[in-house]
């Protein structure tokens, strides 16, 4: 609830390094990911959330994990972890906990993909 | 932090009067009513005083067409499958609406696979039934047609009158799912044509877990529970006795101060569904502009979600629900939104305010200066808001 009351790094990046969206309006679910990536690590993080209470607090939750991390860290976080990191999840809202981390991921890729 | 509940369609506290009424009945006079000695016979008396008054609420002739039943939802189940299965030598179809209550669509659902045939006529974008279009659904194999009074999401109140005269000219069955309508708009049974009509207990501000479904005496239905035969054989088991006087209770104060009251919400209503609007860019009423139940009112903003709304409302002490797929159990968005032709992102953006007695002014006033900031932070948060919006 805290991470609902008070979500960290609300926001977007205008010269974003890689951005990552899932979901879609249709579903009630949709979140998009900012990433500004520095020395192969997250320097910036910023997501914007149109979903639930669940979807937001995860989206927050997985910019504060992934913040500072290298590219290869933050690959690696699961939907799992943001979860845990919450204190748990209904099992009714980990879809949303599994969107959070698909959009960092998605970020992530965006950002190999101009890199090349 | 003051507690302010404006989700009354969802449950409602019992009002005092009725918890009075019921108190004997779980202590001094505790009989079943199928005693014989005096026990039993003060507890039939009971249950037939609370008959009475609920006829009286509906306009039925006789309180002997009143059935008790454990509530709403049983209500409709027993109309339904109990007329379907009574009435199938004649004919197997069941018309109904794109927007009932969930009980009825599953119902019919049930009924379908046992070989009936379902079908529901679609609505206006304000949530209307064309007596019209009922009646070209009808043909000869319908045996009846359910349509709700009024509805509990949008508000939106029915052309019943005309519906049953119609049902009635083709020979079907009428029942009207009245859950929400009734102690707030005065219903007839008899001017309005119904053969079967299903109330709550608790949406009148009785106690929950007892309902009633009137059945005109000329209507032939099966029982779906069996047992003793209590209620003329049409709903077994022991009667729940203080269920029973509270609902009559409650059905008597309804009849007393249904004009007034439902006056009173239609002003607090009226003011939400006026001021919302004019504070809050991009919000839009769903319904009927008239036609509507004086205490309900369903409003949707554009760009964020309605379960993240509730939740920040609840975080102010503040109680209301919404059609959001996010904030329902089945994770699927309101079938009555998506019946009135909103888009998907537009029913998820949705609120439900449904007042009740003990709603007040100063209430209204709170709500409608706390919902913009809070509105304006979820639109900061999301990627759907367009620039201009973003403050």
């Amino acid at each position: 609830m805290e991470h609902f009351r008070n979500p960290r790094n609300v926001g977007e990046i205008p010269d974003a390094d890689g951005v990552g969206t899932v979901g879609n309006p249709v579903c009630g679910d949709m979140m998009t990911i900012y990433i500004k990536v520095e020395d192969d690590k997250i320097a910036d993080i910023k997501f914007k959330t149109f979903g639930c209470g669940a979807a937001v607090a995860t989206s927050s939750m997985v910019t504060e994990l992934a913040k500072g991390r290298t590219l290869e860290e933050a690959m690696k976080i699961t939907r799992a972890d943001v979860a845990q990191e919450l204190g748990g999840l209904p099992p009714i809202k980990m879809h949303c906990s599994n969107l959070a981390a698909d959009a960092l991921h998605s970020a992530i890729e965006d950002y190999k993909k101009k890199e090349k | 932090m003051k507690r302010i509940y404006m989700d009354y369609q969802a449950g409602s506290p019992v009002d005092p009067r009725v918890v009075e009424a019921m108190a004997p009945y779980f202590g001094a006079a505790f009989g079943n009513p199928s005693s014989t000695h005096v026990f039993g016979q003060e507890a039939k008396a009971a249950v037939e005083e609370a008959r009475a008054k609920i006829a009286s609420m509906i306009g039925a002739e006789r309180k002997e067409d009143i059935v008790f039943t454990s509530g709403g939802t049983e209500s409709n189940n027993l109309a339904l499958v109990g007329a379907a299965q009574r009435n199938k030598e004649k004919g197997n179809a069941i018309v109904s609406s794109s927007i009932e209550h969930i009980s009825i669509l599953n119902i019919c659902k049930y009924l379908s696979r046992l070989g009936f045939e379902t079908r529901q006529v679609p609505v206006d974008n304000q949530g209307l039934v064309d007596p019209i279009t009922i009646e070209r659904m009808i043909t000869d194999k319908t045996i009846l047609v359910s349509v709700m009074y009024a509805n509990g999401e949008i508000g939106t109140i029915e052309p019943i009158a005309d519906i049953g005269r119609i049902t009635h000219a083709h020979g079907a069955l009428f029942h009207v799912d009245a859950v929400a309508a009734a102690g707030r708009v005065p219903i007839d049974v008899e001017k309005e044509n119904i053969d079967l009509l299903s109330i709550s207990s608790n949406d009148i501000y009785g106690p929950k877990g007892v309902g009633a479904l009137y059945v005109r005496k000329e209507a032939r239905i099966r029982p779906i529970i069996m047992g003793g035969g209590q209620e003329r054989g049409l709903r077994s088991g022991t009667e729940n006795v203080p269920g029973i006087v509270g609902m009559g209770k409650a059905a008597e104060i309804a009849v007393q101060e249904m004009s007034n009251e439902s006056a009173q919400l239609a002003r607090l209503r009226d003011k939400l569904r006026t001021k919302i609007p004019e504070h809050i860019p991009h919000s839009y009423v769903n319904g009927h502009p008239t036609r509507r139940l004086p205490n309900n009112l369903s409003v949707r903003f554009s760009y964020i979600e309605g379960e993240s709304l509730v939740l920040s409302l609840d975080m102010e002490g503040i109680a209301v629900s919404s059609g959001s797929a996010c904030s329902s159990k089945t994770l699927e968005v309101s079938h009555v939104l998506r019946a009135i032709g909103l888009k998907h992102e537009e029913a998820h953006g949705s609120l439900l305010f449904s007042l009740g007695r003990w709603n007040t002014e100063v209430e209204v006033d709170e709500v409608l200066r706390l919902l913009p900031e809070i509105v304006r932070r979820l639109r900061r948060m999301s990627p759907l808001t367009p620039k201009e919006l973003q403050v």
